[in-house]
C-alpha cells in the first residue's frame, strides 16, 4: 500500500519530549544542554542529542556549497531543511515515538530567523518546516549582543563567508558584518520568542545558576517511569 | 502570455519574469528576454530524444538554446544519487534535496539563460517532482509553496504515454526497471513490473489533476517519435510565430 495519508506523522502517540534550545552564536546555549544531557544520563532517562546542520548524508553538501561561496539565500535555506528533514525523519521522530527525551540544538526557529534575515518570504520558510513538530520546551538564551560577540571573536578568531553573514553585503569587514547579521537574528528571536512561546534564558547568569533553572523547568516533564532495556544515551 | 509585459520609459517592451508563489526577493523583477519551454513525462517517454531534436530544429532557425533538467546542479545532483543508492533518505528529506537541487539549476542556469534571451529547453520541471510528492502522501499545499520560487514556463508539454506501454520502452532502454521510477519505496507489490505500471499510473494521474492549474498541454505520446516531433515542433513554431507577430 502506498503511504497512508490518513496516519500522519502526528497522530501517532508521542511519548517522548523535545526540547529545544536557540539563540545567537555565544549565548551559552549549547553548553547548558550538554549539561542538561549529562544530568538526564546520570538518571537513566533515555536521551538523544542532535544539532543544526550535522545530517551525514547532507553536511557534505552544503559545506562544498559553502566553500564554493555559490548558495544563494535559496539554496542555503533548502539544502538547511534537508539536513533537518534527515535528522527529523530518521532520528527526532522516530525516538520521540520511542519515548525519548531528544534535545535539540537549535530547531526550525534557527532556520525562521537566519532565512527571514537572509530575505526568503516568512510564510514560505514557516510552510515548508510544518511537518516539524512543536517542541515541549524551547529555552531561548537571551544575550546582549556585546557579550556573545566577544565570547565568539575571542576564542575564534576567523569567521566563516556565511557565518558572518558576508554574503548580505552588510560590510566589508568581517566583524563588523557579523556583528550586525547576528543583531538582525537576534531582532528574528525577540519577535518569535512572542509568538512562539520561548522560555527565556538570562545569558549572562552564571553557568551553574542557568542549568538549574532549566533543570527545575524539565524535571516536570519528566514522567514517573521509563521503558526499560533502553539505550541509555544515543549520539548521532 | 505568461510574462508581464510592461513598457519602459523608451517605449520598448519589457517581460518581467512571473513567479508561481513567493518568489525570491531579489529576482522579483527581473527582465526576461528568452522563452522558457518544459517538456514533461515519464521516464522513457522519449523526452530526452525530442529535446534533442527541437534543440537542433531551434538552433537552425537562428536560436540560441539552453538545456535544462532536473538532479543536474553540480552541487546537489550528484549527492542525490549517492543517497538514493544507500536507500537512506525519508520521503520529506528526499523532496527537500531536489528542490534544492532545483533551486540550483533555476538561479544559476535557466534564469541567467532567459536574462540573456536564450531558449531554455527544459527536461522536466517542478510539475513531475510536486507528483511525485503527491504520490508519496505529501500534500499538495505543501508541495506548492515549496515551489513557489518557481518562474513560470512559456510553454510546458506532457507526453501522455499509456503505463503498460510505457513498460516495453524502458526494457528498451535499460534491461532493468529503476528502483525509484518504479516507486518501489511505496511497496505497491512485491512484483517489480507491477509496481512500475501502477506507479506510473498513479502519476499520470496527478499530472492530469495539475493540468489546468498549470496550463500543462498534454501530447500524445504513444506514436513514433517522428509524429512528436512534428507535433511539438508545430506548436513552438507557432507560439514563437505568434510573438513574432505581436511585436
Amino acid at each position: 500500500m502506498p503511504y497512508n495519508k490518513n496516519i500522519t506523522e502526528k497522530s501517532i502517540p508521542m511519548q517522548g519530549k523535545l526540547i529545544v534550545v536557540e539563540g545567537i552564536d555565544g549565548s551559552g546555549k549549547s553548553t547548558q544542554l550538554r549539561l542538561l544531557e549529562k544530568w538526564l544520563i546520570s538518571r537513566n532517562i533515555p536521551v538523544f542529542f542532535t544539532e543544526w546542520n550535522s545530517s551525514e548524508t547532507v553536511k557534505q553538501i552544503t559545506k562544498k556549497g559553502k566553500k564554493s561561496g555559490r548558495l544563494t539565500p535559496i539554496t542555503f535555506s533548502l539544502l538547511h531543511a534537508t539536513d533537518f528533514a534527515d535528522r527529523y525523519e530518521r532520528n527526532i521522530l522516530p525516538l520521540l515515538h520511542a519515548g525519548y527525551i531528544v534535545l535539540a540544538d537549535r530547531y526550525v526557529y534557527t532556520a525562521y530567523a537566519r532565512d527571514i534575515v537572509r530575505g526568503c518570504n516568512p510564510n514560505w520558510v514557516k510552510k515548508i518546516y510544518e511537518f516539524a513538530i512543536r517542541p515541549e520546551i524551547v529555552f531561548y538564551f537571551k544575550v546582549p549582543i556585546d557579550i556573545a560577540v566577544d565570547r565568539i571573536l575571542s576564542g575564534r578568531p576567523r569567521l566563516k563567508y556565511y557565518e558572518a553573514g558576508m554574503d548580505l553585503n552588510l560590510s566589508n569587514d568581517p566583524y563588523e558584518s557579523y556583528r550586525i547579521f547576528q543583531s538582525r537574528i537576534i531582532d528574528q528571536y525577540e519577535s518569535l520568542s512572542i509568538t512562539e512561546n520561548f522560555t527565556i534564558v538570562d545569558g549572562t547568569m552564571e553557568i551553574e545558576e542557568s542549568q538549574r533553572f532549566l533543570r527545575s523547568i524539565v524535571m516536570k516533564l519528566l514522567p514517573l517511569s521509563f521503558p526499560k532495556n533502553t539505550k541509555r544515551s544515543t549520539r548521532p | 502570455m505568461n510574462y508581464r509585459a510592461i513598457r519602459s520609459l523608451k517605449g520598448k517592451k519589457v517581460r518581467k519574469g512571473i513567479f508561481y508563489g513567493h518568489a525570491i526577493p531579489y529576482l522579483e523583477d527581473i527582465e526576461i528576454k528568452g522563452r522558457f519551454i518544459v517538456i514533461e513525462g515519464p521516464d522513457a517517454s522519449g523526452r530526452s530524444t525530442q529535446i534533442e531534436l527541437l534543440s537542433s530544429k531551434l538552433e537552425a532557425d537562428g536560436h540560441a538554446v539552453l538545456n535544462a533538467g532536473l538532479r543536474r546542479s553540480e552541487l546537489i545532483g550528484q549527492g542525490i544519487l549517492e543517497a538514493k543508492r544507500n536507500f537512506v533518505l525519508g520521503r520529506r528529506t528526499i523532496s527537500l534535496f531536489y528542490a534544492a537541487d532545483f533551486a540550483d539549476q533555476l538561479e544559476n542556469k535557466i534564469i541567467p539563460g532567459l536574462r540573456s534571451g536564450y531558449i531554455v529547453l527544459s527536461d522536466r520541471y517542478i510539475y513531475t517532482l510536486m507528483a511525485r510528492e503527491a504520490v508519496r502522501g505529501i500534500s499538495s499545499s505543501w508541495s506548492r509553496n515549496l515551489y513557489g520560487f518557481a518562474l513560470k514556463p512559456d510553454l510546458v508539454f506532457y507526453l501522455d504515454v499509456d503505463p503498460n506501454g510505457l513498460v516495453h520502452r524502458v526494457f528498451k532502454k535499460n534491461s532493468y526497471l529503476d528502483y525509484y521510477e518504479s516507486g518501489t519505496d511505496l511497496r505497491l507489490s512485491d512484483n517489480m513490473l507491477e509496481s512500475f505500471v501502477m506507479y506510473q499510473k498513479l502519476l499520470r494521474k496527478e499530472f492530469k489533476l495539475m493540468q489546468k492549474r498549470y496550463n500543462i498541454i498534454s501530447i500524445d505520446g504513444n506514436r513514433s517519435i517522428t509524429e512528436i516531433n512534428q507535433d511539438l515542433q508545430k506548436r513552438i513554431d507557432d507560439y514563437l510565430q505568434n510573438l513574432q507577430n505581436d511585436k
